[in-house]
């Protein structure tokens, strides 16, 4: 695709004797950086939309942007799962103007032009002005993404029409979003409710903390105070290394790990209370007769942090969380947390998983925020970067790289070498 | 007490002091206007009628979280809030709603302003209380803070009590 080359600066560094592996801070902070971004990663990448559960019925639809393009994120009357740019093909407006909801047809407020849900024009307002073949090879029907596949409802997007396959795209990401589903039979859906917040810092500062464990003691010890209160008897072990970080490939990364706080599925621990716990034992007594004690190990008791490149996170800990970060402008982000959950969840259950998410999770969590700190106060270091040559270090781990711990950087280190593929066509 | 002789004056002054305690980050004593078994409640934006049991809200404390989460707000190791941020609380559209021996209802506006790195982030909705007697004086039972924002942009947090 055509993409004028603007001087872009070298984005790696590595230095073997040192054992350094570094980044160019003007990743995050640069503005010609940020634009070569949405034409080199953003539309070339399987971008996470959304999940099938959030349009429950034909009909429905949910509006969504996803890296600056507005989206209709649609279930058509013919069933079928779509994504058509929410821009009018007359004159650009925005034509669906609700958040979400159900309907049998859009119509732009400007001029009046319509289309069913399928994106097929139905009606073209003052039609006698327009030649008959107008929109012959409908030109002018509502504009859909060109690509849209989906795993385990998971539905993402790509602006490429070339694309490899989403299967072939997730690789060695796939058995980690089939352990979070394997938690039930039944199938998973979006819970109710979405935690939508800003981090001003670039997009990819998430990403990174999105699978850093490293960070966990010097960011979270308040969290962790919060955690020996709330579960007597459990002394929280971050000294010792409780699990692993892969790399799966394309840029995808996962720390996977034995946490110190409950999993609702199925990990029972005094801070869940003690009325949930039968039925967390029972959800776990039915994992181990289905799948088996090895399998069983890592869908009850393992957490883990993946990250989908470039910008998806699936934090499978307190409870399964989907989060999304969306390029708004080099400093600053838009995030979306949505909470995943089998659909015959009791009661009691949906509610004990809503509890365990917030005691860390989200904006108003006791971990989240700490987060959003660090990444903010990154990014004031970052902006001066414009005018000096700086760099991260993303090096720990490199003298071990055959056997790196939980806490060890290679999987972010993948997660450069494929964007800095992706931007400069290098290699590694 | 009989909550039945409550005016909106009364309120209104509790509410007050309220936003005192809160503007010198009086934690502690503000946690003492709730009773030990409370609920402190701020729903998503887009949570509509949905309660915290069904629906992902940013918080829902019982008594012990709040507890928890008042003592976290004033360590130092609390990183979003520490250096202090400065706020401000502003309250207006004071109403009492129904009364009864022993639970009053009432709600307020808020526009709740923190300043923190050069950043003026205005937090806006309204509070909705249920006041129980405890000991001869007010207490919150439970209190839901609904913020009239379309999400929490550009705040990005919601780390003070607001």
């Amino acid at each position: 695709m055509a993409d004028t080359g603007t001087a872009l600066p070298n984005f790696i560094e590595t230095d073997a004797e040192r054992g350094s592996f570094r980044v160019n801070r003007k990743a995050y902070s640069d503005q010609a950086v940020f634009d070569a971004e949405l034409r080199r990663v953003f539309d070339r990448c399987w971008l996470y939309l959304g999940h099938v559960s959030e349009l429950a019925k034909p009909n429905s639809y949910v509006l969504r942007t996803i890296a600056g393009r507005p989206l209709i994120f649609s279930r058509g009357a013919d069933d079928e799962v779509r994504a058509f740019l929410n821009i009018c093909p007359h004159r650009g407006a925005q034509i669906a103007r609700e958040r979400s909801g159900s309907a049998k047809s859009f119509t732009c407020i400007y001029h009046g032009w319509s289309w069913n849900n399928k994106g097929e024009m139905i009606h073209l307002q003052g039609e006698d002005g327009f030649c008959d073949k107008f929109n012959a090879c409908g030109e002018v029907n509502l504009l859909q993404v060109p690509r849209l596949e989906s795993y385990r409802g998971l539905v993402f997007i790509n602006f490429d029409e070339n694309a490899m396959s989403l299967s072939d795209y997730l690789a060695d990401a796939k058995d980690f979003i089939d352990i979070i589903f394997e938690q039930s039979e039944a199938d998973m859906q979006v819970v109710g409710g979405t935690q939508e917040y800003s981090i001003r810092c670039n997009w990819k500062g998430l990403a990174e903390n999105s699978i850093d464990i490293y960070h966990g003691p010097g960011t979270h010890p308040s969290y962790i105070d919060y955690l020996i209160t709330a579960t007597p008897g459990v002394i929280p072990d971050l000294a010792n290394d409780q699990g692993r970080i892969l790399k799966l490939g394309n840029g995808h990364g996962v720390a996977e790990y034995y946490g110190p706080w409950g999993r609702p599925i199925a990990d029972w621990k005094s801070s869940l209370g003690e009325a949930i716990r039968p039925e967390i034992e029972a959800k776990e007594r039915e994992i181990e007769a289905r799948l088996g004690t090895e399998r069983a190990e890592r869908v009850t008791k393992r957490s883990f942090n993946l990250l989908i490149f470039p910008n998806l996170a699936l934090l499978n800990i307190h409870a399964v969380a989907i989060r999304s970060f969306q390029p708004v402008r080099p400093n600053y982000m838009d995030a979306f947390m949505w909470m995943l959950a089998p659909a015959d969840d009791s009661e009691a259950m949906k509610a004990a998983r809503l509890n365990n998410f917030l005691e860390f999770l989200g904006p108003g969590g006791f971990a989240t925020p700490d987060d959003i700190e660090a990444l903010e106060t990154c990014q004031i270091g970052y902006d001066v970067s414009a005018r000096s040559e700086m760099w991260n270090e993303v090096s720990k781990g490199i003298p071990r790289e055959d056997n790196e711990n939980w806490m060890d950087e290679g999987h972010m280190r993948a997660f450069w070498t494929q964007w800095n593929r992706l931007m400069t066509g290098a290699e590694a | 007490m009989d909550l039945r002789e409550l005016s909106k004056a009364d309120v209104e002054a509790f509410m007050l002091h309220e936003a005192e305690l809160l503007d010198s980050w009086r934690l502690p004593e503000w946690r003492e206007l709730l009773v030990e078994d409370c609920r402190y409640l701020v729903p998503s934006c887009d949570a509509g009628g949905g309660t915290a049991r069904d629906t992902l809200f940013y918080i829902a404390d019982d008594g012990f979280r709040l507890t928890e989460r008042v003592k976290r707000m004033m360590k130092k190791t609390c990183h979003a809030e520490y250096p202090r941020s400065r706020v401000l609380h502003t309250i207006s559209n004071v109403q009492l709603h129904e009364t009864s021996a022993d639970t009053a209802r009432a709600s307020s506006y808020f526009v709740t302003y923190r300043h923190q790195r050069g950043n003026l982030d205005t937090y806006i909705g309204r509070h909705d209380y249920l006041f129980v007697p405890q000991g001869g004086q007010l207490k919150i039972k439970e209190k839901q803070s609904t913020l009239h924002l379309e999400a929490l942009r550009p705040h990005g947090r919601i780390t003070l009590i607001v």
